[in-house]
C-alpha cells in the first residue's frame, strides 16, 4: 500500500498533495497544483505518444460511392440540418408549415435543426465522423457549393437515386443543372441560389449610385466605408469579373491579379472590413456606404429600409448555391430523397421562396409565387429573368492544392 | 515513516506521524481523482494531440503523418509575428486599462459601498447574463460612425489626437485598434474586478486605523498597506484578463479591420479556412509558450505564491 502512492504519482504531485494536507489552509495553491499536474501530464503523455497520433487520409477509395444501410422503411424519420432562417415558419414561430405538410403527406417525422451557421465551422464539426466512416446523425444537410463539392470529392456524400426525384429532375432551373463539381446533380440539389451583388446605402452615399467593383475600390467618396465579403469565392469572383476574367476558367495569374487589386484597396484604407453576415447591420447604420452583398439579405433589408439599394454590375455577378446533400452513412437516405423531391413541387417551392427571399432554383415557380405575393414574383433577385441569368457566373471548382493555396492568399489579404 | 513523508521532507520540521488507516490516507487521492481525470481528458490529451498535429505534414485528402517537421513552428512564427506582437500589445493595453478602471471600483465596493455592496457586485456580473458575442456586437452600435459617442469624441477633438497616434482612423472608431482594445477591456473587466474585490475585502480595516494612528496620510496608507495587501488580487486579476485576451479573436473580428487581426484570428483561419492544421497547432503552441514565459516572469517578479 505504501508503494501505491509513490508509483502512481510523481514526486512533484506528491509534494503538492502533501503540502495541501500539512501546511494548513491555502497551501494547495493554484500554481503548485498546475505545476504538479503539468509535470504529471508530461510524464503520462510522453513524447512517444506524439508520433502515435496522425490524421488518416480523408479520401476513401470508392468505386460506387460509400454504401450505407438505409433504414428509411422501418424508421419514418429524417434528421435535417439547415441554416438559420432558411425555412418558412408560422406566425407563432412554432411550426414550419411546409415541413408539417410533408409529414402529413408521407408520415415521415422531420427533426429539423438549425445548427449550421458557417460552412467552415460546420465542416469542422462533422469532419471527425465523416473521416472515421461514421454516421453524422444527419440525413440531410444544406451546404454552400464549394463545401458540397469538397464532400463529394472526398467521397463523403451519398449518391442520390434519380428515380426518387422526379419533380427535382424535371423542375430544376437550367442555370443549376451542370455545376462542374456535380454535373447532372448526382449527389446534390440546390436549396437556394445566392446572387452576389453590390448593395449600397443611398443615404450614406449622398444619393450616388454604386454599380461596379471598380467604383467600390476607387471612388474616394466611399473611402473607409466599403465592405467585401469574407467568402473568398464571392469577393474574388466579383473582382475577377470586374477585371474582365471569367470566374469559371481563370488561371493562377488571374487570381493573383484579383488579390493584388483588392490588396491595393486594403492598403489605401478604401476597404473597411471583410465581413460575414454581419455586414447587414453596418450597411443599415451607414458605417458601410457600399458593399458586396448577398441577394436574400438585400431583399430583406430593402423591405425594411428604402435607402438600401442594389446594383448588378455591368461586368456580371456571381451566383452560388446552398445545396441539399445526404452525408455518407446517413440512415434514412430515401426519406431524405422524398423531402428533396417535395421541395421541388411548384407550390411548395413558391411558399419557401416567399419566405426566405433567396433565388429560387425551381423553374416555373413564378405563377405560384405571384399568388402569394406579386411583388416577390417580379423580384429579379428571387426569380431572375433570362437577361439577368445571362450575366450570372459561377466560380469554378478547385483542386485541393488550389483551394489551399488560394485560401492562404485570401486569408493573408483579409489580415489573418 | 510513511511514503508521503519520505517523498518530500517537511519544511516545518518533523510532524507527528499519523497512524491512520490506509483508507483514510487514500482519501486525498480520491478527492483529487475527478480533477486529475478531468485534466487528463480535457487538457493533457488534447495537448498531446495538438502537439502531434503541429509536427505533421500532409493534406486533408492524403491524410496527415507525423514527420517531425519542426520547421512549421519557425515558418508560422516568421509569417505571423506581427499578429503575435499585436495580440500581446492589445491584451497588455486592455489589461492595464482593466486594472486602472477596475481597481477604484473594486476598492469602492470593498470599503465604501456599504449596504449597496451586493447590488454593485451583481451589476459587475450582470453583463455575463448575455452572451459574449451579443455584448461585442453591442459595441458596434455604441461606436457607430454616426453615433453619439463618435460625434462627441469628434467635437471634443479627441479623435484628432487618437488618429494622430494611429489609434483611430479619421472620424471613426470602429475598425480601428482603439475599438478592439475597448472591446477587450469591456469584455474582460469583470475578471479583473472580482479577484481585486476578493483580496481588498479581506483586508482588516483595523490596519487602516492603525496606519492612521501612526500618522500615515491616506495616500501613504494606500501605498504601504492597502496596495501591497491587494497584490494577490492584482496578480490573479491581470492573469485572468491577459491570458484569455491574448488569445481572443472575437473582438478583432467584429470591431477591427484587416490591420487589427490578432493571432487568434490567424489560428481560426488556418484551422477552419485554409485547413492547415499543423500551422494552426504550431501557432497555438507558440502563443501558449509566449504567454507562459511572460506569466512566469511576471509571477516571479510580483513574488506572490498565494494567488486568490
Amino acid at each position: 500500500m505504501e508503494q501505491y502512492e509513490s508509483d502512481s504519482l510523481s514526486a512533484a504531485q506528491l509534494a503538492a498533495v502533501r503540502r495541501s494536507m500539512t501546511n494548513g489552509r491555502g497551501a494547495l495553491t493554484r500554481r503548485s497544483l498546475l505545476r504538479a499536474s503539468g509535470v504529471g501530464a508530461l510524464t503520462v503523455g510522453g513524447l512517444a505518444g506524439l508520433s502515435a497520433c496522425g490524421i488518416p487520409a480523408a479520401k476513401k477509395e470508392n468505386g460506387a460511392g460509400p454504401s450505407n444501410a438505409d433504414h428509411s422503411s422501418q424508421e419514418k424519420q429524417i434528421n435535417f440540418s439547415n441554416w438559420t432562417q432558411y425555412m418558412d415558419i408560422s406566425d407563432d414561430k412554432k411550426h414550419h408549415p411546409t415541413l408539417d405538410e410533408f409529414t402529413r403527406r408521407t408520415g415521415i417525422q422531420v427533426k429539423y435543426t438549425e445548427d449550421i451557421n458557417d460552412n467552415v465551422e460546420f465542416f469542422g464539426k462533422i469532419k471527425p465522423q465523416l473521416a472515421g466512416g461514421q454516421d453524422t446523425g444527419r440525413d440531410l444537410v444544406v451546404l454552400t457549393d464549394w463545401l458540397a463539392a469538397r464532400l463529394i470529392r472526398l467521397g463523403w456524400a451519398q449518391q442520390l437515386d434519380p428515380s426518387h426525384l422526379p419533380h427535382a429532375y424535371a423542375n430544376l432551373a437550367p442555370q443549376f443543372r451542370m455545376p462542374d463539381w456535380d454535373p447532372g446533380r448526382a449527389y446534390s440539389y440546390p436549396w437556394t441560389g445566392i446572387p452576389t451583388v453590390i448593395a449600397y446605402n443611398a443615404k450614406a452615399t449622398g444619393g450616388k449610385k454604386v454599380d461596379s467593383i471598380t467604383q467600390l475600390l476607387d471612388d474616394p467618396s466611399l473611402k473607409g466605408r466599403v465592405g467585401f465579403l469574407s467568402e473568398m469565392r464571392d469577393t474574388i469572383g466579383m473582382t475577377l469579373l470586374d477585371l474582365g476574367k471569367d470566374p469559371a476558367k481563370f488561371t493562377d495569374a488571374d487570381f493573383d491579379a484579383a488579390i493584388g487589386r483588392l490588396q491595393k484597396g486594403v492598403d489605401t484604407k478604401q476597404i473597411r472590413r471583410f465581413t460575414g453576415n454581419d455586414y447587414t447591420g453596418d450597411l443599415v447604420k451607414g458605417d458601410l456606404a457600399a458593399c458586396v452583398a448577398w441577394g436574400g439579405d438585400v431583399t430583406q433589408l430593402r423591405s425594411d429600409n428604402p435607402d438600401i439599394k442594389y446594383a448588378i454590375p455591368a461586368a456580371g455577378y456571381m451566383t452560388s448555391s446552398d445545396n441539399l446533400l445526404v452525408p455518407a452513412k446517413a440512415r434514412h437516405q430515401s426519406n431524405a430523397e422524398k423531402l428533396i423531391d417535395y421541395y421541388y413541387e411548384l407550390p411548395v417551392a413558391a411558399k419557401l421562396a416567399a419566405f426566405i427571399n433567396y433565388q429560387c432554383p425551381v423553374d416555373g415557380v413564378r405563377d405560384e409565387l405571384a399568388k402569394i405575393d406579386p411583388a416577390l414574383a417580379q423580384n429579379e433577385l428571387i426569380l431572375p429573368d433570362r437577361a439577368m441569368t445571362a450575366k450570372s457566373h459561377a466560380f469554378r471548382s478547385l483542386s485541393e492544392a488550389e483551394e489551399t493555396a488560394y485560401e492562404q492568399k485570401f486569408s493573408k489579404l483579409i489580415g489573418a | 515513516m510513511t511514503a508521503l513523508a519520505e517523498a518530500a521532507p517537511s519544511r516545518q520540521g518533523d510532524l507527528p506521524v499519523r497512524k491512520g488507516s490506509t483508507r483514510k490516507r487514500l482519501v486525498p487521492y480520491w478527492l483529487l481523482l475527478p480533477g486529475i481525470l478531468w485534466l487528463i481528458v480535457f487538457f493533457a490529451l488534447p495537448m498531446v494531440y495538438q502537439a502531434s498535429t503541429s509536427v505533421q505534414t500532409g493534406s486533408l485528402e492524403k491524410g496527415f503523418q507525423v514527420t517531425w517537421h519542426f520547421q512549421t513552428y519557425w515558418d508560422a512564427f516568421k509569417e505571423y509575428y506581427p499578429q503575435f506582437v499585436r495580440s500581446l500589445l492589445y491584451a497588455g493595453t486592455a489589461t492595464l486599462l482593466c486594472l486602472l478602471l477596475g481597481y477604484p471600483l473594486a476598492y469602492l465596493i470593498a470599503f465604501k459601498a456599504g449596504r449597496w455592496r451586493n447590488i454593485v457586485l451583481v451589476l459587475v456580473i450582470a453583463p455575463f447574463f448575455t452572451s459574449f458575442l451579443i455584448r461585442t456586437l453591442a459595441w458596434k452600435t455604441i461606436l457607430a460612425d454616426g453615433g453619439p459617442v463618435v460625434h462627441a469624441l469628434s467635437s471634443l477633438h479627441v479623435l484628432d489626437v487618437t488618429s494622430w497616434l494611429g489609434w483611430t482612423e479619421g472620424n471613426r472608431v470602429l475598425a480601428t485598434p482603439m475599438a478592439v482594445v475597448c472591446g477587450l477591456t469591456y469584455n474582460f473587466l469583470p475578471f479583473m474586478i472580482l479577484p481585486l474585490y476578493t483580496s481588498l475585502e479581506r483586508i482588516d480595516s483595523r490596519l487602516h486605523e492603525a496606519a492612521g494612528d501612526l500618522y500615515a496620510t491616506p495616500a501613504t496608507t494606500f501605498r504601504k498597506v492597502t496596495f501591497p495587501l491587494s497584490m494577490p488580487g492584482v496578480v490573479s486579476g491581470t492573469l485572468l484578463t491577459f491570458i484569455p485576451a491574448s488569445g481572443d479573436y472575437v473582438n478583432a473580428e467584429l470591431l477591427g479591420s484587416t490591420d487589427q487581426k490578432m493571432v487568434g484570428n490567424v489560428i481560426q483561419s488556418q484551422f477552419l479556412r485554409v485547413l492547415d492544421y499543423p500551422t494552426a497547432a504550431a501557432l497555438s503552441f507558440i502563443l501558449m509558450a509566449i504567454v507562459l514565459v511572460m506569466v512566469t516572469v511576471y509571477i516571479r517578479r510580483a513574488g506572490t505564491e498565494d494567488l486568490v
